[in-house]
């Protein structure tokens, strides 16, 4: 395995001026995990944190057969990695291939590895020693009410920001593609009359209900094809500023009506297309061993002039690419759900590390997609049209400025390729992914003829749980802002209260209503403005949840292990400070938001319109828009540092005084359940299953009969 | 591979899927139930569901996905 994974790093990192295999770099990703699941989990299971088999986790001890209950660790894996993975993955890796392969690929792994990994497993392992306490609830308990209020706001803000940037991925790949927008819009029919299915004609019968959608959602997507040839092709041709408009009001609908009705039949079915998909890219990807046409570093990474995103490699790739190497919003699954269902604590590192690794290999076959279609193609799809301009000719001549070659026909017949009227500047990430997808699929399965086909299906199974998050989000900003809100006027707490939950979720669909719609017209381009302060605030969160580690591991006398997630709070730190500190102050106006304030208000003082400006509107919408962004810039940093100073005062004084400690752990009661720890149960596990009289899936152990009063 | 390892294979693959579908949580919640008293009285399916799925309306939290 180590053989495996180190040629084909020295491949990656050797090969200069050639196409290289993407075999390469599946074998360097593939090989690293399984080193560092060998032997760094298990330091940390083991060293660390001391995970005893023998303590009775939560859902032991408070099992009531529904929300806690000791679920099988195989079928919480599946659970886990479902809620972990989602758009985030495949958009990062996809914006950060604009450096070229190797920078996105080394963080990746190192950065899961290091970082993203310990902190899901680490976080896993304290809630579940809380009964599942939130990431919230912890910082509260454990740091105390400033750090723990800071961290609220933080995550409430940082889930406004998601929500926008998602549904901005969306609408980018939707706007003039009648046969996307139809088969999105067809999604809605679907899940409607799955949630009736569920709720009224058969209750409960998940995997026949999702077949059959899964089955619709196919044939939605072939209509597709035929609506856009058709003539109600100019109905379902919408621009991007009506599709916000569709979004916003699709938001707040989706968000008030019945859980039952919508979200969770969307929810089934977003899951069902979301583990096939990626089972079948792995399989694609695997078969089909496409080279990468993209050079290992573009001179991007070092001039900071990249057209998809302004900035340097350090700190922005590190922003860039949050889920898939490090991803804050995994502490709130961790904390949560999973921590209730956990058999053993011994599990956690094969779920809360193993999930996680999974992840980042969804990610790695993301950074391949991009990477394997041309570069000259990749560019002028993922430059803002202030850039590249909106014809094939002035894109060709673009591209050829920041170094690479692509003819106007190309890049109309790549268009033609997957039948959409234009590949240009559709920033997000989406539209690139499937490209690279369509190519993978149909060099495996119905070759050109089948790319179009190929292209909306991986448009539809992005939209799909974009959609199926912005409805979930929408409804987590509202509970927390009701919860907020209940402080000042009771009443908002109640969830059967409709003015409450109508106003809450107006609030929260018109926050990130507004940063979409900014997005869309934002003469610099949406993504490339907000793409990197989604990053880093989910970097921000990322370290809320390392600080929250950091001070458990310190109050429960396990400081000499604390750099386990000391550094790559240290790191995430790092890159998120000056990620802000270059978004508030650096002079150049491709970076600093207030720079690009500045040189816009200028303008518009001495009436000229600047590029890419059309019109003075234009030039106080850069205005508006610089500003709001630099405070929110601003407001993140403010935030990190709060839950930084006040977990480092709550640290020094455990170390200073060791008796004062008071820590918030469930008490130990010793466990009756045997199960195994890993995917594949050892020898010795198998025989004590067997001792205790349980399936391989584990269970209570059976008492022999005149010892049986305990129960 | 016989008919049996056939069979048992596909009965894995059946109960994989119903758990992580959430399909057997009825079933699980009746177990529990009858384990603490076989006399208990337990919802129908249909009303088990139904406050499962509007459960996840008083707390949107849980389940939730990530990005």
């Amino acid at each position: 395995m180590a053989l495996v994974g180190a040629i084909g790093w020295a491949t990656l990192a050797l090969s200069r001026g050639e196409e290289v295999s993407a075999a390469w770099m599946l074998a360097a990703a593939l090989g690293s995990y399984a080193i560092a699941y060998r032997f760094y989990s298990r330091f940390i299971a083991n060293r660390v944190l001391k995970a005893d088999k023998n303590r009775a986790t939560p859902a032991e001890r408070l099992d009531n057969g529904v929300d806690f209950h000791p679920t099988d660790r195989r079928v919480l894996f599946g659970h886990h990695f479902a809620a972990i993975a989602g758009a985030g993955p495949l958009v990062g890796p996809v914006l950060a291939a604009q450096m070229g392969y190797l920078p996105g690929t080394i963080w990746l792994v190192v950065g899961v590895i290091f970082a993203g990994a310990v902190q899901d497993m680490v976080t896993l392992f304290f809630s579940t020693r809380r009964n599942g306490r939130s990431l919230g609830q912890m910082a509260r308990d454990e740091i105390g009410p400033v750090g723990g209020i800071a961290a609220l706001v933080a995550v409430f803000i940082i889930m406004i920001i998601l929500l926008a940037v998602l549904a901005l991925v969306i609408v980018n790949a939707l706007a003039h593609s009648p046969w996307g927008v139809f088969s999105i819009g067809m999604t809605i029919p679907i899940a409607l009359f799955m949630g009736v299915y569920l709720r009224i004609l058969r209750p409960g019968r998940v995997s026949e209900v999702s077949v059959i959608g899964v089955a619709l959602l196919l044939l939605a997507i072939v209509a597709g094809g035929w609506v856009a040839e058709s003539s109600w092709a100019d109905f379902f041709t919408l621009e991007p500023g009506t599709l916000v408009i569709w979004m916003v009001v699709y938001g707040f609908l989706a968000s008030v009506l019945p859980v039952w009705l919508l979200l969770a039949p969307r929810d089934y079915l977003s899951t069902f297309m979301k583990v096939g998909t990626i089972a079948l890219l792995a399989v694609g990807v695997v078969v089909a061993l496409p080279t990468l046409k993209m050079p290992s570093v573009t001179d991007f990474a070092t001039n900071g002039q990249g057209p998809v995103f302004a900035g340097s490699m350090f700190p922005f790739v590190f922003i860039t690419i949050a889920c898939g190497a490090l991803s804050g919003f995994h502490s709130l699954v961790s904390s949560g759900t999973t921590p209730k269902m956990v058999q053993k604590e011994t599990q956690i590192r094969m779920i809360g590390y193993g999930a996680m690794l999974t992840e980042s290999f969804v990610a790695i076959m993301a950074m391949i997609t991009a990477c394997i279609i041309d570069p000259g193609l990749y560019f002028a799809i993922n430059a803002p049209v202030g850039v590249i301009g909106d014809s094939v000719q002035s894109a060709s001549q673009a591209v050829a400025g920041f170094g690479f070659t692509i003819t106007p026909d190309a890049l109309a017949q790549a268009a033609k390729d997957v039948e959409e009227a234009s590949l240009l500047s559709r920033t997000g990430g989406a539209p690139t992914f499937a490209l690279g997808m369509s190519e993978i699929f149909s060099a495996v399965i119905g070759g050109t003829a089948m790319k179009a086909f190929w292209y909306h299906f991986a448009i539809m199974f992005e939209a799909l749980f974009i959609l199926t998050t912005v409805d979930a989000g929408t409804r987590v900003g509202r509970f927390m802002l009701q919860d907020m809100l209940g402080n000042a006027y009771k009443p908002f707490r109640e969830v059967s209260w409709k003015p409450g939950v109508w106003f809450a979720s107006a609030v929260v669909v018109g926050g990130w209503g507004y940063f979409l719609w900014v997005g869309v017209h934002d003469p610099l381009g949406g993504i490339n403005q907000l793409f990197p302060l989604f990053g880093i605030a989910n970097q921000l969160l990322a370290a809320v949840a390392l600080a929250v580690c950091t001070v458990l591991l310190v109050k429960s006398g396990r400081l000499k292990w604390a750099w386990v997630t000391a550094v790559p709070l240290a790191w995430d730190v790092a890159v998120t400070l000056t990620a802000s500190w270059q978004k508030i102050f650096s002079d150049d106006v491709k970076v600093g938001f207030f720079a690009q304030r500045d040189k816009y208000q200028a303008g518009i003082d001495a009436g000229e319109v600047l590029a890419p400006a059309k019109s003075m509107d234009d030039m106080r919408t850069v205005v508006t828009n610089s500003t709001v962004d630099g405070v929110l810039s601003a407001l993140f940093a403010l935030l990190i540092i709060v839950v930084l100073v006040d977990a480092g005062r709550v640290c020094y004084k455990a170390i200073r005084d060791p008796e004062s400690v008071k820590l918030h752990e469930a008490p130990y009661v010793e466990s009756r359940l045997v199960a195994p720890a890993s995917l594949f149960a050892t020898k010795e596990e198998k025989a004590e299953l067997r001792a205790a009289g349980v399936g391989p899936e584990g269970g209570i152990r059976k008492e022999p009969v005149e010892t049986g009063s305990r129960t | 591979m016989t008919v049996a390892d056939v069979r048992r294979v596909a009965g894995r693959i059946r109960w994989y899927v119903r758990e992580l579908t959430g399909e057997s949580t009825y079933d699980r919640y009746v177990a529990h139930a009858r384990a603490h008293d076989p006399e208990a009285r337990v919802m129908t399916r249909r009303a088990f569901e139904r406050s499962r799925t509007d459960a996840r309306e008083a707390d949107p939290r849980e389940g939730f996905r990530c990005c």
